[in-house]
């Protein structure tokens, strides 16, 4: 029963979208964006916190998480469209998901001070990140 | 009539049941304490290695301190605190009869402080009231959490569970999400516990102090970027007491170590 919540949704055929999945960007970035901050993004703590949650291809990051399957090979599995969607908010594709949304400033409860009023990433973060990992494929 | 009542009964068991598919079935609840190492288990076992034992020293000293010209002590109304305190910290959170209001352990003492003592309350996370903390806990040592529910505190347990399950925070994460759902894994290499509440006040290495299950509370409520209640608010109470009815047979080892 757990396994089927968190692993479902997982598989590429279960976490297909419902809805489409626009293949330009919705999101107003200022620049192009930059792959390698994508990844130090990611692999940051205190910005990402991708890896709190997620393993992948970082022998750098001595402590990955486990709630998470691994981003390695994240890129072959999805389009860009679809990992930005994912980023974004992921609660589009499963309404139980732990994955926080990375691009909502309202609707969360209580956000610390220091938070209100603002998205985990900006516009030109999520674009960063989102190059990142369309690079990772296996 | 009475068929049909008993069928809708049924039905919201059975609603229950699937609104909570996540709870831990009492032979799988595991404390801190279980999941944790061996050297920090040894450290919690041993009296002379657990710094929070300096605390329990010193909170017997304050039990016993006459805090001015003609006023008591504690142990000047309740006497010995092995036989008075026994099972007290066991079975708080408690609903005041006087004023109707719910006390956990600290609000508790520092009413006695205001009211008995007639001296300034000693603040939350100072460490007069943790040492008082953890001497009280002391005394309810290995006896098991008692259920609140079966105290009629079914009302705070209601509120707490919907605190426990509430998404808070810019990450928008649940205390269930994490405690219920995904204990036993590796959040960036620290492994998810239950959040069983039986060892507090305790020493966390982290800290390099002893702290309060508050002080917990406020930790987890900051990893997900929530704004925490206050200090001694009528939430965190709630939470605690939710969290003792989900935990409760289990035994108090308070006051605990921590990595
Ligand atoms: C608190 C946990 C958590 C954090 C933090 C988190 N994720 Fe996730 N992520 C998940 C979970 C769980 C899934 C599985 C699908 C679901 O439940 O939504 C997932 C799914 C994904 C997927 C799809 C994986 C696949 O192959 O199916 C990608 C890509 C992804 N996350 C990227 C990221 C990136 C990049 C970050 C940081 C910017 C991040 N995640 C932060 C929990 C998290
Ligand atoms: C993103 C995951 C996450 C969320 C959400 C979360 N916690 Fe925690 N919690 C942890 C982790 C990890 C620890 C262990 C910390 C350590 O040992 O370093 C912990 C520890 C605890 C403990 C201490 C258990 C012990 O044995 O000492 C309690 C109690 C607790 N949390 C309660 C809560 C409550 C109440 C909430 C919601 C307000 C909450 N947590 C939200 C991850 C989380």
């Amino acid at each position: 029963m757990l396994a089927a919540l968190f692993l479902g949704g997982v598989g590429p055929a279960a976490a297909q979208p419902a809805m489409p999945v626009p293949e330009a960007s919705p999101l107003a970035a200022a620049r192009p964006p930059d792959p390698e901050n994508g990844r130090r993004i990611v692999v940051d703590r205190r910005r990402g916190l991708c890896l709190l949650c997620h393993s992948g291809p970082f022998p750098e990051v001595r402590f990955q998480g486990d709630l998470a399957p691994s981003l390695a090979g994240a890129g072959s599995r999805w389009t860009p469209a679809q990992l930005r969607a994912r980023l974004i908010d992921s609660r589009q594709f499963n309404g139980e998901t732990i994955m926080p949304p990375y691009f909502r400033a309202e609707g969360q409860i209580r956000v610390g001070r220091a938070f209100s009023g603002r998205s985990i990433l900006t516009a030109e973060e999520i674009e960063d990140v989102t190059a990142f990992l369309a690079t990772l494929r296996d | 009539m009475i068929r049909r009542a008993g069928r809708a009964l049924v039905l919201l068991a059975v609603l229950a049941g699937a609104l909570n598919a996540d709870e831990i079935p009492p032979g799988e609840r595991l404390s801190g304490y279980d999941m944790m190492g061996a050297e920090a288990q040894a450290m919690q076992r041993d009296d002379f290695a657990n710094p929070a034992m300096l605390a329990v020293k010193e909170g017997e000293a304050l039990w016993h301190a006459v805090p001015g010209e003609g006023r008591p002590s504690c142990a000047g109304c309740h006497g010995d605190a092995a036989a008075s305190m026994k099972g007290v910290a066991a079975r708080y959170p408690a609903r005041d009869v006087p004023s109707g209001r719910l006390f956990d352990l600290p609000g508790r003492i520092q009413a006695c402080q205001n009211g008995r003592q007639g001296i300034a309350p000693q603040p939350r996370e100072s460490t007069g009231l943790l040492a008082l903390e953890a001497y009280l806990a002391l005394q309810s040592r290995g006896m098991p959490l008692a259920s609140p529910r079966a105290r009629g505190l079914d009302d705070a347990v209601q509120r707490g569970e919907g605190l426990y399950r509430q998404r808070f925070g810019q990450l928008d994460l649940s205390c269930a999400q994490c405690h219920s759902q995904n204990w036993g894994r590796s959040l960036a290499g620290t492994r998810i516990p239950q959040a069983h509440p039986t060892g507090y006040p305790l020493f966390r290495m982290e800290w390099q102090a002893v702290g309060s299950l508050q002080r917990r509370f406020r930790n987890c409520m900051t990893g997900i970027r929530a704004e925490p209640f206050p200090p001694g608010a009528p939430e965190w109470i709630d939470l605690e007491i939710y969290l003792k009815e989900r935990a409760a047979g289990m035994r108090v080892d308070a006051p605990a170590v921590r990595p």
